[in-house]
């Protein structure tokens, strides 16, 4: 056998960000539009504030607003969609209602006209609210059946108590409760114009589709009051919350460090720290407890951004028999990052991935609209990439190190394990301290 | 309705060559973003594992990562993470793929990998062991610790087929996982992992005939090993109606899965498209018709799945293979009456036909979601491989959006006509939790 040696990297080219253009118009709705010609489609993504809005009828609204206009029934919407290759489907999260969608590119104006027909004449009927109403109860109910929604829900509540972030999903009774009433009411409240951000991107003149846009859904008006939320509380560490799931054949480990906004000096060192302890497959909580050990098929740790505040979530699904020392491992992996300076090879390996996903996030049509939109939802634009980009290569090791020393810290971490209780309790509480949840 | 939209077509351009070892290569570039994808499929999958080692494809799958003749374990993430790029593997039933997508930089070095392993990866026991851990967490994260495990790819199979390679689980039992030895997996490598039965396809921002000479230089070696006689997995049709049923232990809802057989999807691929279009017709959006009739009006379901082939891969798939349709159902939901009103409707379909509009506007959204996936590098890399391996065919992926709108109504009649129910399998979850 020779041996062979490994081809050297052709480095990048610089980075050559799309052109936005954007007007705000006269309604208050800001568009942005993209051109991405590669192939003949459009992306459509329609973002609208919805902070403070109450849960269960604006998570209904979410799944109902396509159910009918004065003109048109929820199968008339749907086929016409449908004709120029058509889809658009709402979501929801604290901060935002969003509207997702492509077509055909020259279906851009019928899609934006049946979006507009949406916006300004939902009525939800009564008969397709009824029928979205129990949809959704039940898709919520198998929901609760899921290890990874009910760790969620657990660590959510841990960390932000009485926040409107605590809790993001509403009950299936709570859902059941609500009447179109309220749905229109909220509709009429809150899905204005002024604060939205419609992005546009695809085989699109730029100019030319805000000029449609502004066409079509200039007659789309008004204000929603203001729903701005407060800045989420600052984690309160105590002892591992351990949610039972009886029978359950994996725990589920979840941990909760502080995270920073995209615009903090930090961030960028931040991001590498994280890299290289659980936020790439190549990273030491991967290697360790996976490739290593053999615990799990898979762990990730993510900086998680809402528009009133920012963590580090980090997540793995553990064999039962071993939940303990997973979590051993998981708090010597962070306190091994927050207390040694990373190696010079792993950080410029964890840079250029952080500067390659980049790239790859913004080469397709779907990518470029995800980020616009969501860039746009923390008042940025993607030339905020060129900061962040630079900021990344420039980090240096002492400044990971102390990024990881501040917001990496086991002793930092709010910890939410969910399992079989009476299996791993006694595990758990060998190396830490344990309060069963009381739900 | 508005007048009839053109369903455009993608022209990226398609090379194949064959090198001197037997490796067949396809070459589409594209230099509308700086970044490439480059995968590897070989044609092996769960249909040809042997009896007692359930769940092997994908167990090896796993031991390509683990190393290889120049590369330590850990190196090949490594190596692909630090260019910037993003990897993974996938088993399917006809086949096992292997890809990266990376910016353009790094193409040199993912064929190097690739190569790499097609020549050899490092089986070793403590490799093996670490990955059937591994893979038992696998199973209980996406089957036995969720509900509506394995639902209803792991579990319809069983109900429609007899033969081992067509029923059995393709995950694997942890008693055949745990029975694995490197002996096993030296000898699958042997006889599958040959160049002669691969593919290796690059697609996006590079320049052909430097790929071509990168091919060359890291693949050209690679010992140049027969592919092995391609398996017929064929068996008899169902004859009768076959519905069986299973206790979800952590599932609160019922749902139900009914499968039909097509015809051969190489063989007869004329013949098989129509059921692609069909399933669309029956399930996609509120407008579908089973979407229509199930969901809102009778309320007999709450969401409903149409598509053909068990894992979803209906252009990558070969015979045999069905057309699935999937419902979860409220609470208290009857699989029967499902059933039922799915043969109503398909009676309906092949009585009256379909309506003006609904074959255009059906095949539109198809054609959207076709070109959507081929925007992203890995969306033709992948296919095209498979095209290629299974069809000698990989510029089928520019065709499709057009064959799907030339496909016409007495087709799909036709294609509906034979979804009877003397010829269903069906496979019912009976919820286990909170009872």
């Amino acid at each position: 056998m020779t041996s062979k040696t490994l081809p050297d990297l052709v480095p990048d080219a610089a980075l050559n960000l799309p052109r936005e253009s954007e007007r705000t118009l006269p309604n208050g709705l800001t568009v942005i539009a993209i051109r991405r010609s590669a192939v003949p489609l459009v992306e459509v993504r329609l973002r609208i504030p919805f902070g403070r809005a109450p849960l269960a009828p604006a998570t209904l609204l979410s799944q109902a607003l396509f159910t009918g206009t004065s003109g048109m029934s929820s199968i008339d919407l749907a086929a016409e969609l449908q004709a120029v290759g058509g889809s658009l489907a709402a979501g929801l999260d604290p901060d935002r209602l969003l509207i997702t969608g492509n077509a055909l590119a020259d279906g851009l104006d019928r899609t934006l006209e049946l979006l507009a027909a949406v916006l300004t004449d939902a009525t939800y009927p009564v008969e397709e609210v009824s029928t979205e109403r129990e949809r959704l109860a039940d898709h919520i109910q198998v929901a609760l059946s899921q290890p990874t929604h009910l760790a969620r829900v657990a660590l959510l509540k841990r960390m932000y108590g009485t926040h409107p972030y605590a809790v993001q999903t509403p009950s299936p009774d709570e859902v059941r409760g609500v009447e179109p009433d309220p749905l229109r009411e909220l509709h009429a409240a809150r899905l204005r114009p002024a604060g939205a951000v419609l992005v546009l991107v695809g085989d699109i003149d730029p100019d030319q589709a805000i000029d449609t846009a502004e066409k079509i859904l200039g007659g789309w008006t008004g204000t929603a009051p203001d729903g701005g939320i407060p800045p989420a509380p600052a984690l309160e560490t105590g002892p591992l919350l351990l949610v039972d799931r009886p029978g359950s054949v994996q725990s589920s480990l979840r941990m909760a460090l502080p995270g920073i906004p995209r615009t903090d000096p930090d961030y960028a060192a931040l991001s590498l720290a994280n890299f290289i302890f659980g936020g790439y497959f190549s990273s030491r909580w991967v290697e360790n407890i996976r490739e290593d050990k053999g615990y799990t098929y898979g762990s990730h740790s993510v900086i998680e951004h809402f528009v009133a505040g920012s963590a580090l979530l980090a997540a793995a699904e553990v064999a039962t028999e071993v939940t303990a020392p997973s979590l051993l491992e998981t708090l010597y992996e962070l306190g091994r990052i927050a207390s040694l300076p990373p190696g010079e090879e792993e950080l410029e390996q964890a840079r250029r991935y952080a500067l390659g996903t980049l790239r790859l996030g913004m080469s397709t049509q779907a990518g470029l609209a995800g980020l616009a939109s969501m860039y746009a939802g923390f008042g940025l634009r993607l030339e905020h990439l060129r900061e962040h980009s630079a900021a990344l290569a420039a980090a240096t090791r002492e400044q990971v190190a102390a990024a990881a020393a501040k917001y990496l810290a086991p002793a930092r971490a709010v910890t939410v394990v969910l399992g079989d209780a009476d299996k791993i309790e006694p595990q758990l509480s060998a190396l830490t301290a344990v309060e069963r949840s009381a739900e | 309705m508005a007048p009839r939209i053109k369903i455009p077509a993608t022209k990226y351009p398609v090379e194949r060559f064959t090198l001197g070892n037997g490796l067949r290569v396809v070459l589409s570039p594209d230099r509308s973003a700086p970044v490439v994808g480059v995968a590897v499929v070989y044609d092996v999958g769960i249909r040809s594992e042997p009896e007692g080692r359930t769940g092997f494809a994908h167990l090896f799958e796993h031991l390509m990562f683990q190393g290889s003749e120049n590369l330590e374990k850990l190196a090949h993430f490594r190596h692909v993470q630090g260019a910037g790029g993003s990897f993974n593997g996938s088993t399917h039933l006809d086949y096992t793929d292997y890809f990266e997508v990376l910016p353009s930089g790094g193409l040199e070095r993912a064929l190097f990998l690739e190569a790499d392993r097609m020549r050899g990866p490092r089986l070793t026991e403590e490799n093996l062991r670490n990955q059937v851990d591994v893979v038992k967490e696998e199973i209980r994260v996406n089957v036995l610790n969720r509900p509506y495990g394995g639902f209803p790819w792991l579990k319809l199979p069983p109900v429609m087929f007899k033969t081992f390679p067509n029923a059995h689980d393709g995950y694997g039992s942890f008693e055949d996982l745990e029975s694995a030895t490197v002996e096993d997996a030296q000898g699958f490598f042997d006889r599958y992992y040959a160049c002669g039965n691969a593919v290796l396809s690059v697609a996006g921002d590079f320049d052909v005939a430097e790929a071509t000479a990168m091919i060359e230089r890291h693949f050209g070696d690679v010992p140049a090993r027969p592919a092995p006689g391609l398996p017929d997995f064929a068996e008899p049709d169902v004859g009768e109606e076959r519905r069986e049923s299973y206790t979800d232990r952590i599932a609160p809802l019922p749902a139900v899965a009914a499968g039909y057989r097509v015809p051969d999807p190489i063989g007869a691929f004329d013949a098989y498209l129509p059921f692609s279009v069909l399933a669309e017709v029956l399930t996609d959006g509120d407008a579908s018709r089973l979407v229509e009739r199930l969901v809102q009006r009778d309320r007999t379901a709450t969401t409903l799945g149409g598509y053909l082939g068990f894992m979803g891969d209906e252009y990558q798939v070969r015979n045999p293979t069905a057309l699935l349709l999937q419902a979860h159902m409220p609470p208290g939901g009857d699989a029967g009456k499902v059933l039922q009103t799915i043969d109503e409707e398909l009676d309906r379909l092949v009585t009256d036909g379909l309506k003006p509009g609904e074959l255009a506007r059906t095949q539109a959204r198809m054609g959207t979601r076709l070109l959507h996936d081929t925007d992203a590098v890995l969306g033709r890399a992948l296919p095209m491989a498979v095209l290629e391996l299974q069809r000698g065919r990989p510029d089928l992926l520019n065709d499709l959006p057009k064959l799907i709108s030339e496909v016409a109504e007495e087709q799909i009649v036709a294609a509906a006509a034979t979804l009877r129910p003397e010829r269903r399998a069906s496979v019912e979850v009976i919820p286990g939790a909170g009872q």
